[in-house]
Protein backbone atom coordinates (compact mmCIF):
# COMPACT_ATOMS: atom_id res chain seq x y z
CA UNK A 1 0.00 0.00 0.00
CA UNK A 2 1.41 3.52 -0.83
CA UNK A 3 0.38 6.24 1.36
CA UNK A 4 -0.22 9.41 0.20
CA UNK A 5 -0.75 12.74 2.49
CA UNK A 6 -4.25 13.12 1.62
CA UNK A 7 -5.77 10.14 2.58
CA UNK A 8 -3.76 10.26 6.07
CA UNK A 9 -5.14 13.37 6.83
CA UNK A 10 -8.92 12.74 5.68
CA UNK A 11 -8.22 9.65 8.05
CA UNK A 12 -7.72 11.46 10.99
CA UNK A 13 -10.43 14.12 10.31
CA UNK A 14 -12.93 11.07 9.81
CA UNK A 15 -11.88 9.82 13.64
CA UNK A 16 -11.57 12.95 15.37
CA UNK A 17 -15.23 13.82 13.59
CA UNK A 18 -16.67 12.04 16.97
CA UNK A 19 -15.64 14.51 19.59
CA UNK A 20 -16.89 17.91 20.90
CA UNK A 21 -15.62 20.58 19.08
CA UNK A 22 -13.10 21.83 21.93
CA UNK A 23 -11.48 18.45 22.23
CA UNK A 24 -11.53 17.81 18.34
CA UNK A 25 -9.41 20.76 17.79
CA UNK A 26 -7.14 20.23 20.35
CA UNK A 27 -6.72 16.22 19.64
CA UNK A 28 -6.26 17.72 16.24
CA UNK A 29 -2.78 19.18 17.15
CA UNK A 30 -1.43 15.49 18.31
CA UNK A 31 -2.14 13.48 14.86
CA UNK A 32 -0.60 14.40 11.59
CA UNK A 33 0.75 13.00 8.63
CA UNK A 34 4.45 12.60 8.47
CA UNK A 35 6.71 14.95 6.41
CA UNK A 36 10.16 14.04 6.16
CA UNK A 37 11.72 17.73 4.45
CA UNK A 38 9.99 19.22 7.90
CA UNK A 39 12.38 21.00 10.21
CA UNK A 40 10.29 21.23 13.13
CA UNK A 41 7.90 18.70 15.14
CA UNK A 42 4.78 18.09 12.87
CA UNK A 43 2.35 17.37 16.56
CA UNK A 44 2.24 18.91 19.35
CA UNK A 45 3.19 16.98 22.46
CA UNK A 46 3.90 16.85 25.90
CA UNK A 47 0.73 18.17 26.94
CA UNK A 48 -2.03 17.49 29.26
CA UNK A 49 -4.32 14.52 27.98
CA UNK A 50 -7.47 15.71 27.65
CA UNK A 51 -9.99 14.53 30.49
CA UNK A 52 -12.64 11.94 29.82
CA UNK A 53 -10.29 10.12 27.46
CA UNK A 54 -8.52 7.06 27.67
CA UNK A 55 -4.79 7.04 27.25
CA UNK A 56 -1.95 5.12 28.26
CA UNK A 57 0.41 7.34 30.18
CA UNK A 58 2.08 6.76 33.89
CA UNK A 59 2.73 9.21 36.51
CA UNK A 60 5.67 11.47 37.77
CA UNK A 61 6.37 8.37 40.30
CA UNK A 62 6.11 5.67 37.21
CA UNK A 63 8.69 7.40 35.65
CA UNK A 64 10.97 8.03 38.63
CA UNK A 65 10.94 4.91 40.67
CA UNK A 66 9.87 2.63 37.80
CA UNK A 67 12.17 3.62 35.00
CA UNK A 68 15.55 5.73 36.44
CA UNK A 69 15.82 4.69 40.29
CA UNK A 70 14.34 1.22 40.42
CA UNK A 71 16.70 -0.84 38.23
CA UNK A 72 19.50 0.50 40.46
CA UNK A 73 20.18 -2.75 41.87
CA UNK A 74 21.87 -2.49 45.15
CA UNK A 75 20.15 0.01 46.42
CA UNK A 76 16.13 -0.19 48.36
CA UNK A 77 13.89 2.25 46.68
CA UNK A 78 10.88 3.12 49.50
CA UNK A 79 7.56 3.94 47.85
CA UNK A 80 7.00 6.47 50.43
CA UNK A 81 3.04 6.77 50.60
CA UNK A 82 -0.03 4.15 50.26
CA UNK A 83 1.32 0.35 49.47
CA UNK A 84 -1.00 0.07 45.78
CA UNK A 85 1.40 2.27 43.33
CA UNK A 86 4.50 -0.13 45.04
CA UNK A 87 2.95 -3.53 44.79
CA UNK A 88 0.86 -2.83 41.75
CA UNK A 89 4.07 -1.53 39.58
CA UNK A 90 6.54 -4.04 41.33
CA UNK A 91 8.52 -6.12 38.77
CA UNK A 92 6.75 -5.28 36.17
CA UNK A 93 9.65 -4.23 33.47
CA UNK A 94 11.71 -7.15 33.95
CA UNK A 95 14.63 -5.27 34.68
CA UNK A 96 17.42 -8.33 34.72
CA UNK A 97 20.19 -8.18 36.81
CA UNK A 98 22.56 -10.49 38.65
CA UNK A 99 22.60 -10.83 42.37
CA UNK A 100 20.81 -12.18 45.27
CA UNK A 101 17.30 -10.89 45.81
CA UNK A 102 17.16 -10.06 48.92
CA UNK A 103 20.53 -9.83 49.88
CA UNK A 104 23.01 -7.64 48.00
CA UNK A 105 19.93 -7.48 44.98
CA UNK A 106 16.86 -6.03 45.49
CA UNK A 107 15.37 -4.98 41.80
CA UNK A 108 12.42 -7.25 42.30
CA UNK A 109 11.41 -6.73 45.85
CA UNK A 110 9.00 -3.70 46.73
CA UNK A 111 9.54 -1.88 49.74
CA UNK A 112 7.09 0.98 51.22
CA UNK A 113 5.62 2.95 53.90
CA UNK A 114 2.23 1.41 53.90
CA UNK A 115 0.88 5.16 54.42
CA UNK A 116 -2.16 5.17 57.24
CA UNK A 117 -4.77 7.72 58.05
CA UNK A 118 -2.52 8.28 61.17
CA UNK A 119 0.69 9.26 59.25
CA UNK A 120 -1.75 11.23 56.44
CA UNK A 121 -2.88 13.24 59.72
CA UNK A 122 -0.04 13.13 62.23
CA UNK A 123 2.71 13.29 58.96
CA UNK A 124 4.72 10.46 57.69
CA UNK A 125 8.52 11.63 58.88
CA UNK A 126 8.75 9.35 62.34
CA UNK A 127 7.76 6.47 60.13
CA UNK A 128 9.99 7.11 57.58
CA UNK A 129 13.10 7.18 59.64
CA UNK A 130 12.34 3.75 61.65
CA UNK A 131 11.98 2.44 57.79
CA UNK A 132 15.42 3.49 57.40
CA UNK A 133 16.83 1.58 60.37
CA UNK A 134 15.02 -0.94 59.86
CA UNK A 135 16.18 -1.13 56.27
CA UNK A 136 19.83 -1.21 57.95
CA UNK A 137 18.98 -4.23 60.38
CA UNK A 138 17.44 -6.62 57.69
CA UNK A 139 19.66 -5.64 54.51
CA UNK A 140 22.63 -4.30 55.91
CA UNK A 141 24.41 -5.20 52.13
CA UNK A 142 22.09 -2.63 50.68
CA UNK A 143 24.21 0.42 49.33
CA UNK A 144 21.77 3.39 49.35
CA UNK A 145 18.21 3.95 49.81
CA UNK A 146 15.99 6.43 47.71
CA UNK A 147 12.72 7.71 48.63
CA UNK A 148 10.32 7.50 45.96
CA UNK A 149 7.10 9.75 46.80
CA UNK A 150 3.92 9.37 46.44
CA UNK A 151 0.88 11.84 45.80
CA UNK A 152 -0.04 12.28 49.45
CA UNK A 153 3.53 12.84 50.76
CA UNK A 154 3.24 16.24 48.36
CA UNK A 155 -0.18 16.56 49.35
CA UNK A 156 0.53 16.89 53.22
CA UNK A 157 4.19 18.34 52.79
CA UNK A 158 5.97 16.16 54.59
CA UNK A 159 9.93 16.92 55.01
CA UNK A 160 11.44 14.17 53.38
CA UNK A 161 15.11 15.76 52.58
CA UNK A 162 15.39 16.64 56.30
CA UNK A 163 14.63 13.02 56.94
CA UNK A 164 16.98 12.00 54.40
CA UNK A 165 19.87 14.28 55.24
CA UNK A 166 19.85 13.18 59.50
CA UNK A 167 19.05 9.06 58.76
CA UNK A 168 21.73 9.25 55.96
CA UNK A 169 24.34 10.82 58.25
CA UNK A 170 23.66 8.43 61.01
CA UNK A 171 23.68 5.30 59.07
CA UNK A 172 26.41 6.15 56.82
CA UNK A 173 25.33 5.50 53.57
CA UNK A 174 23.94 7.78 50.30
CA UNK A 175 19.63 8.59 51.37
CA UNK A 176 18.34 10.19 48.02
CA UNK A 177 14.92 11.78 48.50
CA UNK A 178 13.09 11.75 45.18
CA UNK A 179 10.06 14.85 44.97
CA UNK A 180 8.19 12.69 42.07
CA UNK A 181 4.83 12.67 43.66
CA UNK A 182 2.21 11.29 40.67
CA UNK A 183 0.51 14.77 40.07
CA UNK A 184 3.53 16.08 38.98
CA UNK A 185 3.54 16.98 35.00
CA UNK A 186 1.39 15.49 32.33
CA UNK A 187 3.27 12.26 31.83
CA UNK A 188 5.75 10.38 33.60
CA UNK A 189 8.13 11.72 31.48
CA UNK A 190 8.66 14.68 34.45
CA UNK A 191 9.19 11.85 36.72
CA UNK A 192 12.61 11.31 34.63
CA UNK A 193 13.34 14.61 34.99
CA UNK A 194 13.04 14.99 38.61
CA UNK A 195 15.11 11.43 39.19
CA UNK A 196 17.64 12.99 36.89
CA UNK A 197 18.22 16.15 39.02
CA UNK A 198 17.80 13.85 42.18
CA UNK A 199 20.75 11.71 40.65
CA UNK A 200 22.67 15.02 39.85
CA UNK A 201 22.41 16.22 43.81
CA UNK A 202 22.82 13.31 45.69
CA UNK A 203 25.24 11.14 43.72
CA UNK A 204 27.10 13.16 41.48
CA UNK A 205 27.37 15.85 43.94
CA UNK A 206 27.73 13.14 46.54
CA UNK A 207 30.76 11.43 45.03
CA UNK A 208 32.45 14.13 44.67
CA UNK A 209 33.90 14.43 48.03
CA UNK A 210 34.44 10.58 47.83
CA UNK A 211 38.32 9.32 46.91
CA UNK A 212 38.39 7.96 42.91
CA UNK A 213 39.44 4.38 43.58
CA UNK A 214 39.16 3.40 40.01
CA UNK A 215 41.53 3.02 37.14
CA UNK A 216 40.70 5.49 34.53
CA UNK A 217 41.55 4.47 30.55
CA UNK A 218 41.02 6.29 27.40
CA UNK A 219 38.51 3.86 26.33
CA UNK A 220 35.87 4.01 29.52
CA UNK A 221 32.53 4.23 28.67
CA UNK A 222 28.70 4.42 30.05
CA UNK A 223 25.82 3.03 28.98
CA UNK A 224 22.89 5.80 29.43
CA UNK A 225 19.48 4.68 29.47
CA UNK A 226 19.06 0.85 28.90
CA UNK A 227 17.30 -0.75 31.14
CA UNK A 228 17.96 -4.34 30.76
CA UNK A 229 14.78 -4.87 29.55
CA UNK A 230 14.94 -8.99 29.48
CA UNK A 231 18.78 -8.35 29.55
CA UNK A 232 19.09 -5.80 26.52
CA UNK A 233 22.15 -4.10 28.57
CA UNK A 234 23.74 -7.33 28.31
CA UNK A 235 23.18 -7.88 24.68
CA UNK A 236 24.73 -4.49 24.26
CA UNK A 237 27.55 -4.32 26.54
CA UNK A 238 28.92 -7.01 24.93
CA UNK A 239 29.25 -5.61 21.47
CA UNK A 240 30.69 -2.46 22.98
CA UNK A 241 33.24 -4.73 24.97
CA UNK A 242 34.03 -6.67 21.74
CA UNK A 243 35.18 -3.79 20.09
CA UNK A 244 37.52 -2.88 22.95
CA UNK A 245 35.61 -0.56 24.89
CA UNK A 246 36.07 -0.78 28.21
CA UNK A 247 31.78 -0.31 30.12
CA UNK A 248 32.29 1.50 32.91
CA UNK A 249 28.50 1.51 34.46
CA UNK A 250 25.37 0.83 33.44
CA UNK A 251 22.33 3.57 33.84
CA UNK A 252 20.40 2.07 35.23
CA UNK A 253 19.38 -1.42 34.41
CA UNK A 254 21.55 -3.92 36.27
CA UNK A 255 23.55 -0.69 37.48
CA UNK A 256 24.99 -0.01 41.15
CA UNK A 257 25.34 2.67 42.81
CA UNK A 258 28.87 2.82 42.98
CA UNK A 259 28.73 2.66 39.04
CA UNK A 260 26.82 5.87 38.87
CA UNK A 261 29.24 7.44 41.04
CA UNK A 262 32.10 6.16 38.70
CA UNK A 263 30.64 8.01 35.66
CA UNK A 264 32.24 10.90 35.53
CA UNK A 265 35.28 9.61 35.20
CA UNK A 266 34.30 8.22 31.17
CA UNK A 267 35.63 9.20 27.95
CA UNK A 268 32.09 8.88 26.26
CA UNK A 269 28.56 8.27 27.54
CA UNK A 270 26.60 6.10 25.57
CA UNK A 271 23.09 7.40 25.44
CA UNK A 272 20.04 4.53 24.27
CA UNK A 273 16.85 6.21 26.11
CA UNK A 274 17.29 9.97 25.51
CA UNK A 275 14.18 10.67 26.44
CA UNK A 276 14.61 9.57 30.48
CA UNK A 277 18.47 10.28 30.86
CA UNK A 278 18.94 13.16 28.69
CA UNK A 279 18.88 15.98 31.40
CA UNK A 280 21.64 13.52 33.10
CA UNK A 281 23.79 13.94 30.11
CA UNK A 282 23.75 17.26 29.39
CA UNK A 283 24.70 18.12 33.26
CA UNK A 284 27.84 15.52 32.73
CA UNK A 285 28.60 17.39 29.65
CA UNK A 286 28.36 20.70 31.25
CA UNK A 287 30.49 19.80 34.44
CA UNK A 288 32.60 17.59 33.65
CA UNK A 289 33.18 17.48 29.92
CA UNK A 290 31.53 14.49 28.90
CA UNK A 291 30.67 14.33 25.14
CA UNK A 292 27.43 12.03 24.50
CA UNK A 293 25.80 10.12 21.79
CA UNK A 294 22.38 8.56 21.23
CA UNK A 295 23.00 5.31 19.46
CA UNK A 296 20.53 2.40 18.35
CA UNK A 297 21.00 -1.21 18.52
CA UNK A 298 17.43 -2.39 17.54
CA UNK A 299 18.11 -4.43 13.64
CA UNK A 300 21.62 -5.05 12.08
CA UNK A 301 21.43 -2.38 9.66
CA UNK A 302 20.95 0.36 12.92
CA UNK A 303 23.61 -1.92 15.04
CA UNK A 304 26.46 -1.35 12.32
CA UNK A 305 25.50 2.32 11.83
CA UNK A 306 25.69 2.55 15.49
CA UNK A 307 28.89 0.58 16.51
CA UNK A 308 30.62 2.72 13.34
CA UNK A 309 29.54 6.08 14.76
CA UNK A 310 30.75 4.95 17.89
CA UNK A 311 34.25 3.37 17.02
CA UNK A 312 34.67 6.93 14.73
CA UNK A 313 34.70 8.82 18.37
CA UNK A 314 37.70 6.71 19.67
CA UNK A 315 41.29 5.46 17.52
CA UNK A 316 41.67 3.43 14.65
CA UNK A 317 42.45 0.38 17.05
CA UNK A 318 38.92 1.00 18.22
CA UNK A 319 37.50 1.32 14.57
CA UNK A 320 39.67 -1.71 13.53
CA UNK A 321 38.32 -3.84 15.74
CA UNK A 322 34.72 -2.56 14.80
CA UNK A 323 35.07 -3.45 12.08
CA UNK A 324 35.94 -7.02 12.72
CA UNK A 325 33.17 -7.71 14.96
CA UNK A 326 30.50 -6.21 12.22
CA UNK A 327 31.81 -8.51 10.01
CA UNK A 328 31.91 -11.49 12.39
CA UNK A 329 28.69 -10.70 13.74
CA UNK A 330 27.09 -11.00 9.80
CA UNK A 331 27.65 -14.27 9.05
CA UNK A 332 25.18 -14.66 12.33
CA UNK A 333 22.43 -12.03 11.05
CA UNK A 334 22.47 -13.12 7.80
CA UNK A 335 21.23 -16.56 7.76
CA UNK A 336 17.96 -15.11 10.43
CA UNK A 337 17.06 -12.56 7.49
CA UNK A 338 17.07 -15.06 5.00
CA UNK A 339 14.72 -17.35 6.96
CA UNK A 340 12.42 -15.06 7.96
CA UNK A 341 12.22 -12.00 5.47
CA UNK A 342 10.12 -14.02 3.30
CA UNK A 343 7.63 -14.74 6.21
CA UNK A 344 7.43 -11.34 7.09
CA UNK A 345 8.15 -9.79 3.49
CA UNK A 346 5.38 -6.28 3.09
CA UNK A 347 3.53 -6.92 6.25
CA UNK A 348 2.27 -3.47 7.61
CA UNK A 349 3.33 -2.71 11.54
CA UNK A 350 1.79 -0.07 13.66
CA UNK A 351 3.39 0.95 16.80
CA UNK A 352 2.75 2.91 20.04
CA UNK A 353 5.01 2.86 22.86
CA UNK A 354 7.30 5.26 24.67
CA UNK A 355 10.48 6.46 25.10
CA UNK A 356 12.53 5.51 22.16
CA UNK A 357 11.06 2.79 20.30
CA UNK A 358 8.76 4.40 18.43
CA UNK A 359 11.56 5.04 16.36
CA UNK A 360 14.56 3.10 17.57
CA UNK A 361 13.03 -0.21 16.50
CA UNK A 362 11.69 1.10 12.70
CA UNK A 363 15.33 -0.41 11.50
CA UNK A 364 14.97 -3.66 12.98
CA UNK A 365 11.63 -4.11 11.04
CA UNK A 366 13.27 -2.68 8.01
CA UNK A 367 15.44 -5.56 7.99
CA UNK A 368 12.82 -7.84 7.86
CA UNK A 369 11.18 -6.21 4.93
CA UNK A 370 8.57 -4.82 7.21
CA UNK A 371 6.69 -1.60 6.57
CA UNK A 372 6.04 1.19 9.63
CA UNK A 373 2.33 2.55 8.47
CA UNK A 374 1.74 4.49 11.91
CA UNK A 375 3.81 5.42 14.95
CA UNK A 376 3.22 7.00 17.96
CA UNK A 377 4.40 8.61 21.39
CA UNK A 378 3.03 8.42 24.81
CA UNK A 379 5.19 10.84 26.58
CA UNK A 380 7.18 12.42 23.84
CA UNK A 381 8.45 15.67 23.24
CA UNK A 382 9.06 17.84 20.38
CA UNK A 383 12.68 16.72 19.53
CA UNK A 384 11.27 13.23 19.80
CA UNK A 385 8.99 13.92 16.62
CA UNK A 386 11.78 15.74 14.58
CA UNK A 387 13.75 12.71 15.32
CA UNK A 388 11.07 10.40 14.01
CA UNK A 389 10.21 12.50 11.03
CA UNK A 390 13.82 11.15 8.97
CA UNK A 391 12.85 7.84 10.25
CA UNK A 392 9.65 6.81 8.53
CA UNK A 393 8.18 7.58 4.92
CA UNK A 394 6.53 10.62 4.15
CA UNK A 395 2.84 10.91 5.00
CA UNK A 396 3.00 8.16 7.51
CA UNK A 397 0.70 8.18 10.05
CA UNK A 398 1.76 10.07 13.54
CA UNK A 399 -0.27 9.92 16.92
CA UNK A 400 1.04 11.70 19.93
CA UNK A 401 -0.46 10.56 23.26
CA UNK A 402 -3.11 8.93 21.20
CA UNK A 403 -6.26 7.71 23.19
CA UNK A 404 -7.89 4.42 23.15
CA UNK A 405 -10.51 5.35 20.60
CA UNK A 406 -8.28 6.68 17.90
CA UNK A 407 -5.66 3.48 17.92
CA UNK A 408 -8.75 1.58 17.75
CA UNK A 409 -10.28 3.50 15.06
CA UNK A 410 -6.78 3.87 13.02
CA UNK A 411 -6.26 0.28 12.89
CA UNK A 412 -9.99 -0.53 11.96
CA UNK A 413 -8.61 1.61 8.87
CA UNK A 414 -5.52 1.25 8.12
CA UNK A 415 -5.86 -2.54 9.23
CA UNK A 416 -1.94 -3.35 9.94
CA UNK A 417 -0.54 -6.90 9.98
CA UNK A 418 0.78 -6.17 13.48
CA UNK A 419 0.97 -3.79 16.26
CA UNK A 420 2.98 -3.27 18.82
CA UNK A 421 1.68 -1.51 21.75
CA UNK A 422 1.38 -2.02 25.98
CA UNK A 423 -0.51 -4.28 27.60
CA UNK A 424 -3.85 -2.09 28.08
CA UNK A 425 -3.38 -2.62 24.09
CA UNK A 426 -3.05 -6.27 24.18
CA UNK A 427 -5.80 -7.87 23.84
CA UNK A 428 -8.38 -5.21 22.56
CA UNK A 429 -6.17 -5.90 19.54
CA UNK A 430 -5.83 -9.08 19.81
CA UNK A 431 -9.91 -9.49 20.00
CA UNK A 432 -10.18 -7.64 17.08
CA UNK A 433 -7.99 -10.37 15.46
CA UNK A 434 -5.04 -8.60 14.76
CA UNK A 435 -1.89 -9.55 15.80
CA UNK A 436 0.10 -7.99 18.49
CA UNK A 437 3.42 -7.45 20.34
CA UNK A 438 3.69 -6.14 23.63
CA UNK A 439 6.68 -3.61 22.82
CA UNK A 440 7.45 -1.85 26.90
CA UNK A 441 8.88 -5.50 28.31
CA UNK A 442 9.17 -7.08 24.95
CA UNK A 443 5.88 -9.62 25.89
CA UNK A 444 8.17 -11.02 28.29
CA UNK A 445 10.56 -12.05 25.21
CA UNK A 446 13.99 -10.30 25.00
CA UNK A 447 16.57 -9.48 24.46
CA UNK A 448 16.06 -7.07 21.62
CA UNK A 449 19.17 -5.54 21.34
CA UNK A 450 22.46 -5.77 19.35
CA UNK A 451 22.72 -8.87 16.98
CA UNK A 452 21.95 -11.54 19.38
CA UNK A 453 18.45 -9.78 20.35
CA UNK A 454 17.55 -9.63 16.41
CA UNK A 455 17.13 -13.42 16.11
CA UNK A 456 15.16 -13.42 19.15
CA UNK A 457 13.23 -10.30 17.75
CA UNK A 458 12.79 -11.74 14.61
CA UNK A 459 11.60 -15.22 15.63
CA UNK A 460 9.14 -13.20 17.81
CA UNK A 461 7.57 -11.34 15.01
CA UNK A 462 7.71 -14.47 12.90
CA UNK A 463 5.42 -16.53 15.91
CA UNK A 464 2.92 -13.55 15.81
CA UNK A 465 2.40 -12.98 12.57
CA UNK A 466 2.34 -16.37 11.09
CA UNK A 467 0.31 -18.26 14.22
CA UNK A 468 -2.27 -20.50 12.83
CA UNK A 469 -4.92 -18.68 15.45
CA UNK A 470 -5.16 -15.61 13.41
CA UNK A 471 -7.10 -18.21 10.80
CA UNK A 472 -9.45 -19.47 13.22
CA UNK A 473 -11.13 -16.55 14.72
CA UNK A 474 -14.32 -17.82 12.61
CA UNK A 475 -16.38 -20.37 13.84
CA UNK A 476 -15.93 -23.31 10.95
CA UNK A 477 -19.70 -23.25 11.35
CA UNK A 478 -19.93 -19.58 10.22
CA UNK A 479 -17.76 -19.62 7.78
CA UNK A 480 -19.07 -18.66 4.00
CA UNK A 481 -18.66 -21.34 1.70
CA UNK A 482 -15.97 -19.51 -0.10
CA UNK A 483 -13.67 -19.84 2.93
CA UNK A 484 -14.43 -23.15 3.55
CA UNK A 485 -13.09 -24.16 0.15
CA UNK A 486 -10.29 -22.44 -0.20
CA UNK A 487 -8.96 -23.48 3.29
CA UNK A 488 -9.60 -27.34 1.65
CA UNK A 489 -7.79 -26.15 -1.55
CA UNK B 1 14.06 34.43 33.45
CA UNK B 2 14.69 30.90 32.68
CA UNK B 3 17.80 28.74 32.44
CA UNK B 4 18.34 27.92 29.22
CA UNK B 5 21.44 25.40 28.12
CA UNK B 6 22.67 26.14 24.96
CA UNK B 7 24.68 23.61 23.26
CA UNK B 8 26.54 22.09 19.78
CA UNK B 9 24.74 18.40 18.47
CA UNK B 10 27.40 16.44 17.79
CA UNK B 11 26.61 15.23 14.76
CA UNK B 12 25.12 18.03 13.00
CA UNK B 13 26.67 20.90 14.66
CA UNK B 14 23.70 22.97 14.93
CA UNK B 15 22.93 24.90 17.50
CA UNK B 16 20.67 23.87 20.24
CA UNK B 17 18.44 25.36 23.30
CA UNK B 18 17.23 24.13 25.90
CA UNK B 19 14.83 25.61 28.30
CA UNK B 20 14.63 23.08 31.20
CA UNK B 21 11.71 24.57 33.05
CA UNK B 22 9.62 23.58 29.74
CA UNK B 23 11.57 20.91 28.69
CA UNK B 24 11.59 21.98 25.59
CA UNK B 25 14.48 21.63 22.69
CA UNK B 26 14.80 23.66 19.88
CA UNK B 27 17.04 23.99 16.94
CA UNK B 28 19.16 27.51 17.11
CA UNK B 29 17.92 29.26 13.69
CA UNK B 30 19.55 32.67 14.03
CA UNK B 31 21.91 34.50 17.05
CA UNK B 32 22.06 37.70 16.96
CA UNK B 33 25.84 38.33 17.74
CA UNK B 34 27.98 35.53 16.53
CA UNK B 35 31.54 37.02 16.36
CA UNK B 36 34.70 36.98 18.20
CA UNK B 37 34.06 39.85 20.37
CA UNK B 38 30.62 39.56 20.95
CA UNK B 39 27.97 36.47 21.50
CA UNK B 40 24.59 36.31 22.54
CA UNK B 41 21.60 38.69 22.09
CA UNK B 42 18.26 37.61 20.57
CA UNK B 43 17.98 33.50 19.66
CA UNK B 44 15.41 32.75 17.18
CA UNK B 45 14.27 28.78 17.33
CA UNK B 46 12.82 26.41 14.83
CA UNK B 47 8.99 27.06 16.10
CA UNK B 48 8.99 30.60 15.94
CA UNK B 49 9.42 31.29 19.51
CA UNK B 50 12.78 33.11 20.75
CA UNK B 51 14.92 34.30 23.65
CA UNK B 52 17.28 37.14 24.43
CA UNK B 53 20.35 36.73 26.48
CA UNK B 54 22.46 39.36 27.99
CA UNK B 55 25.59 39.45 24.77
CA UNK B 56 28.47 37.95 26.33
CA UNK B 57 32.51 39.12 25.55
CA UNK B 58 33.59 36.11 23.47
CA UNK B 59 32.04 32.92 22.52
CA UNK B 60 31.41 30.77 25.85
CA UNK B 61 32.95 26.90 25.86
CA UNK B 62 29.76 25.01 25.21
CA UNK B 63 27.53 23.89 26.73
CA UNK B 64 26.38 26.58 28.82
CA UNK B 65 23.95 27.39 31.04
CA UNK B 66 22.58 30.97 30.76
CA UNK B 67 19.76 33.00 31.82
CA UNK B 68 17.45 33.81 29.20
CA UNK B 69 14.66 36.39 28.70
CA UNK B 70 11.42 35.82 26.68
CA UNK B 71 12.10 38.17 23.40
Amino acid sequence: MTIDKSATDALIEEVLDVYPAKAKKDRTKHLASNDTEATKSCVTSNRKSLPGVMTARGCAYAGSKGVVWGPIKDMIHVSHGPVGCGQYSRAGRRNYYTGTTGVNAFGTMNFTSDFQERDIVFGGDKKLASIVDEIETLFPLAQGISIQSECPVGLIGDDIEAVAKTKGKEIGKTIVPVRCEGFRGVSQSLGHHIANDTVRDYVLEGAADKEQKREVGPYDVAIIGDYNIGGDAWSSRILLEQIGLNVVSQWSGDGTLPELENTPSVKLNLIHCYRSMNYISRHMEEKYGIPWMEYNLFGPTKCEESLRKIAAFFDETIQAKAEEVIAEYKKQWEPIVEKYKPRLQGKKVMLYVGGLRPRHVIGAYEDLGMEIVGTGYEFAHNDDYVKTATEVKDATLIYDDVTGFELEKFAEVIKPDLIGAGVKEKYIFQKMGIPFRQMHSWDYSGPYHGFDGFAIFARDMDMTLNNPCWDKLTAPWKKTEDEALAETA
Amino acid sequence: MPSVMIRKETETGNLTLYIAKKDLEETVTSIEFDSEDRWGGQFDLADGSSYYIDPLDAPPKLPITLRAKRA
